[in-house]
C-alpha cells in the first residue's frame, strides 16, 4: 500500500476571535429577554418561517442586521465572524429572523460585490436598518437542480429589460420589497450552458408580477410561485454584468451553504428534548443518544466556523461549503427521529410536541434547499478528482 | 505557535513515515530511531523533564501523519506516558513507553516499594522501555514485568502484563489518581483522535485512487455517479473527523486539557472520529470490492486500524455517554453554552 494524498477538504479549524465574546453575550441576553417577555416563541426553521419585521427592526437598531455592510452604506463594517456569532445565537434560540434573512445573508454581499454605486446607495442602508426584505428567485417549474436550464427570458427594451417567465419555491416573495430574479438574457449556447444568464432586481408591485402562495406541508405560507408577464425592469435594476448571472448566483450559494442554518434549524427541538429527559430519571442509553447528537453538532459547528474564517480571509472554499451542507443537513434530518426514539412520552405543557411536529413536517426541505445533497456530493466528487 | 512551524513539523514527520513500509509488520525500529532523534517521541513533555516542550496541537499534526501512514511505532503512547511521569515529577526514560491506569497493589518493601498488578491491553509492552502506572495515589515507572502478547484488530501489540517486583524510591511519586486519571483519559482520547483522522484521510485517498484505476463496464468506476456519491459521503465524514481533531487539539492548547470547553471538544472529537471510522471503512471496502477483503491487499492496513482505534481510548458510545450525561445535568438552558464553550 502506498499513501494516496488528497486535496485539502476543509480549511484549518480555528477558534472564533476573543473580540466576539462580549457581542455574543449581548445577543444572548437580548434574545433571552425577548423569550421571557413572550415577544415570540422559539421555532424550527425560524430563518424561513419566522417572519417578524418588528423583530428585524429591533435587531437592526442594535446593529445586528447587515453587520458586514461598510459604514458608508449605513452598516457596521463588522467582519464575517462577528456576523456569524450573531446569527448562530439567533438561530440557536429559534428566533424569527426570516424577514431580513436573505437580504442580510446573500443580497448585501451580492450588492457589495456586483452592484452599481446607485444600487448600493439605495438598498444597503435599508438592509442595515432592517427595513428591506428580499426574496431570491432561482428555481422554475422545469428547473430544479439543473439551474442552468432556467427559461425566464429577459429581453432588452428601451431603458431596460422585459422579463417573462415563472419562478417557484420563492420564499417570502409575497412580503418582499424586491425579488432577485435569475433570467436568461441571451439565447442558450450549447457549448456554454452557464453563459447568457443575468440577475435582475424586480419590484413585486411592478405591472405584470403575480405572486401566488404555495402552502408547505405545515400549511404555512412561505413559498410562492412568481409569474412574470412582460414585466419592465429598468436598466439600473440589472445586478452585475449582463451574462454574469451564473457566476454571481453560484458564488452566493457557496456563501449560504456553510452557514449555521444548515444544522441549527432544529436546535430548539434538541433543547426541548434535553428538557424532557433532564426532568426524568436519567437513562444511560438515552443520555448516550443525546450525546450522539451533541457531539455531531459540536463538530459541525467547528466545520462551519472554519469555513466562515476562510471566507473572512477572502478565500472561496466552495468544496468545504458543500461538505458542511451535506453533513449538516443530513444531521438535521436525524434530530426529529432521534427525539421520537429518545423521548417515548413527553410531559404535558412543554414545547417538545409542538417543535417535534414542526421538525417532522419541515425535515424534507433540509436536504433539498440550497442545492440537493446529491448535487452537493457531485461538487464534492469533482473536488476529489472523480469527475 | 505559528501555522508555519506546524506545517514544517508536519512535513518532517511525514517524511519520516513516508520512508517506512506501510505494509510491514511489527515494531518499526528505523522510524522510531528517526523520530526519537527528531525529538518527536516526547514532544509535549516539558523540556526540563527531557521532552520537546511542544503544544498539543503540534503533537496533533505529527500524530495525524502517523495515522495516515499507519506508522508502527507507539508515538501517542510514549508521549502520553512521558507526560504522566513528568507531571508526577519522574523523569521519562528514552525508548517507547506505555501509560496505564490501574489500582495496583503497592506495599513498602525494604528501601523500595513492591508493586503487583495484572494489566491488559498494554500497547507495545514487549517493546517498551517502561510502563507508567497511574494508581489511585501514585505514579510508578515499572521496567520489569512479564508480557503475554496480545493484539488489537489491526495486529498492533496490546499485551497482557504481569508486574510483581520492587521499584526504588526514584521510580514512584505521590499523585492524585482521580485528577490525573481524568486528564490521562482525555489526553489519550485526543491523541487517538488525531491518529484516526489521519487514517481516515488515507483510507479515503486509497478508495479515490482505486476508483480511478479500476475499470468495469468499460470505464473507471469513479465515473459512475453511485461511486461518486458514496465517496463524497465518505469525504464528509473524513472532513468532520479532521476538523474535530484539529479543533479539540486547539482547545486543549489554548485553554487546558481539562478545561470545560476542552472536555466537550475532546469527547466530541473522539466520538465523531470514531463514528466516521465505521462509515468510511465500510465505503472504502465497498468501493474496493472483494480484493480489499483479502490479507494480500493492503486496504486492511488502514481499515483494521480504523476499527481498532474507534474503540480504543473510549469508543463513540463511551464519549457520547459522557457528553449526554453532562448535557442532561446542565439542562436545556445549558446546552447551547456547552456547545459554544461560553
Amino acid at each position: 500500500m502506498t499513501y494516496d494524498p488528497l486535496p485539502d477538504l476543509m480549511p484549518p479549524a480555528v477558534p472564533l476571535p476573543d473580540e466576539v465574546a462580549s457581542l455574543r453575550g449581548e445577543v444572548r441576553a437580548f434574545v433571552a429577554g425577548q423569550i421571557r417577555g413572550g415577544a415570540w416563541q422559539p421555532r424550527v426553521d425560524g430563518w424561513l418561517s419566522g417572519w417578524n419585521p418588528q423583530f428585524s427592526k429591533e435587531l437592526a437598531a442594535r446593529g445586528w442586521v447587515g453587520m458586514a455592510i461598510p459604514e458608508e452604506y449605513g452598516g457596521h463594517g463588522a467582519g464575517a465572524l462577528a456576523r456569524y456569532v450573531v446569527i448562530e445565537e439567533l438561530l440557536a434560540a429559534g428566533a424569527p429572523v426570516a424577514a431580513h434573512w436573505m437580504a442580510d445573508r446573500q443580497i448585501a454581499p451580492a450588492l457589495l460585490r456586483h452592484g452599481t454605486e446607485a444600487q448600493r446607495a439605495e438598498f444597503l442602508p435599508r438592509i442595515a436598518a432592517g427595513e428591506f426584505f428580499a426574496a431570491v428567485a432561482l428555481s422554475e417549474p422545469d428547473t430544479g437542480s439543473d439551474l442552468a436550464s432556467v427559461r425566464t427570458r429577459a429581453v432588452p427594451a428601451a431603458d431596460g429589460w422585459r422579463l417573462t417567465g415563472t419562478k417557484i419555491w420563492t420564499s417570502g416573495a409575497h412580503r418582499a420589497d424586491a425579488i432577485f430574479v435569475l433570467a436568461r438574457s441571451a439565447p442558450a449556447d450549447a457549448h456554454d450552458r452557464h453563459a447568457g444568464l443575468s440577475q435582475f432586481i424586480v419590484d413585486p408591485k411592478a405591472p405584470g408580477v403575480q405572486v401566488r402562495p404555495i402552502p408547505i406541508l405545515t400549511g404555512s405560507h412561505d413559498f410562492n410561485e412568481v409569474v412574470l408577464e412582460d414585466v419592465f425592469v429598468p436598466a439600473g435594476r440589472l445586478l452585475g454584468e449582463p451574462g454574469g448571472g451564473w457566476r454571481q448566483v453560484t458564488s452566493e450559494l457557496a456563501y449560504e451553504r456553510s452557514g449555521p442554518e444548515r444544522f441549527l434549524s432544529t436546535f430548539p427541538l434538541l433543547v426541548a428534548l434535553v428538557g424532557e429527559l433532564a426532568a426524568g430519571d436519567t437513562d444511560p442509553t438515552a443520555a448516550a443518544g443525546v450525546g450522539a447528537l451533541v457531539t455531531r453538532l459540536w463538530t459541525l459547528r467547528q466545520m462551519s466556523v472554519s469555513v466562515a474564517a476562510a471566507l473572512e480571509a477572502g478565500e472561496a472554499p466552495a468544496l468545504a461549503a458543500a461538505l458542511v451542507k451535506d453533513v449538516g443537513t443530513r444531521f438535521e434530518s436525524t434530530i426529529a427521529e432521534a427525539a421520537r426514539q429518545l423521548c417515548a412520552k413527553p410531559g404535558p405543557g412543554g414545547d417538545f410536541s409542538r417543535l417535534l411536529a414542526d421538525a417532522v413536517l419541515h425535515s424534507p426541505a433540509f436536504t433539498l434547499r440550497g442545492g440537493t445533497n446529491e448535487v452537493l456530493r457531485g461538487i464534492v466528487a469533482r473536488g476529489l478528482g472523480l469527475r | 505557535m505559528t501555522a508555519d512551524v506546524r506545517a514544517s513539523v508536519r512535513e518532517v514527520a511525514a517524511s519520516i513515515f513516508a520512508a517506512a513500509d506501510m505494509n510491514g509488520d511489527g515494531f518499526d525500529a528505523t522510524s522510531w530511531n528517526r523520530l526519537e532523534a527528531a525529538g518527536f517521541t516526547l514532544l509535549t513533555v516539558p523540556s526540563d523533564a527531557g521532552g520537546g516542550g511542544a503544544d498539543l496541537d503540534l503533537a496533533a499534526a505529527v500524530l495525524f501523519e502517523a495515522g495516515a501512514r499507519a506508522a508502527r511505532v507507539p508515538l501517542a503512547e510514549t508521549d502520553l506516558a512521558g507526560w504522566l511521569l513528568a507531571v508526577a515529577g519522574l523523569t521519562p526514560p528514552a525508548g517507547p513507553l506505555a501509560a496505564v491506569e490501574h489500582d495496583a497493589d503497592i506495599s513498602r518493601s525494604g528501601d523500595g516499594w513492591r508493586i503487583r498488578a495484572e494489566l491488559t491491553g498494554v500497547p507495545w509492552a514487549d517493546r517498551a522501555a517502561g510502563i507508567a502506572v497511574l494508581t489511585p495515589r501514585s505514579v510508578v515507572l515499572v521496567d520489569s514485568y512479564r508480557v503475554t502478547p496480545g493484539r488489537n484488530l489491526a495486529g498492533e501489540p496490546r499485551d497482557t502484563v504481569v508486574i510483581d517486583g520492587v521499584v526504588g524510591g526514584d521510580a514512584i511519586a505521590v499523585a492524585d489518581g482521580t485528577v490525573l486519571g481524568h486528564e490521562l483519559r482525555l489526553r489519550a482520547a485526543l491523541a487517538r483522535t488525531q491518529l484516526l483522522a489521519g487514517a481516515l484521510q488515507a483510507t479515503l485517498g486509497a478508495a479515490v485512487r482505486y476508483a480511478g484505476e479500476r475499470v468495469q463496464f468499460g470505464r473507471p468506476i469513479a465515473s459512475f455517479q453511485v461511486i461518486q456519491q458514496a465517496l463524497a459521503l465518505a469525504a464528509g465524514e473524513v472532513a468532520a473527523a479532521r476538523v474535530a481533531a484539529e479543533a479539540a487539539a486547539g482547545s486543549a492548547t489554548r485553554a487546558s486539557v481539562t478545561a470545560e470547553a476542552s472536555v466537550t471538544a475532546i469527547a466530541s472529537a473522539k466520538a465523531r472520529a470514531s463514528e466516521a471510522a465505521g462509515t468510511v471503512a465500510s465505503i472504502a471496502h465497498q468501493v474496493h470490492g472483494a480484493i480489499g477483503f483479502t490479507r494480500e491487499h493492503h486496504l486492511g492496513v488502514l481499515t483494521t486500524r480504523l476499527w481498532a482505534w474507534r474503540d480504543e481510548d473510549g469508543s463513540d458510545a463511551y464519549w457520547n455517554g459522557v457528553i449526554g450525561a453532562r448535557a442532561l445535568s446542565l439542562g436545556p438552558a445549558g446546552l447551547w453554552p456547552m456547545l459554544t464553550g461560553t
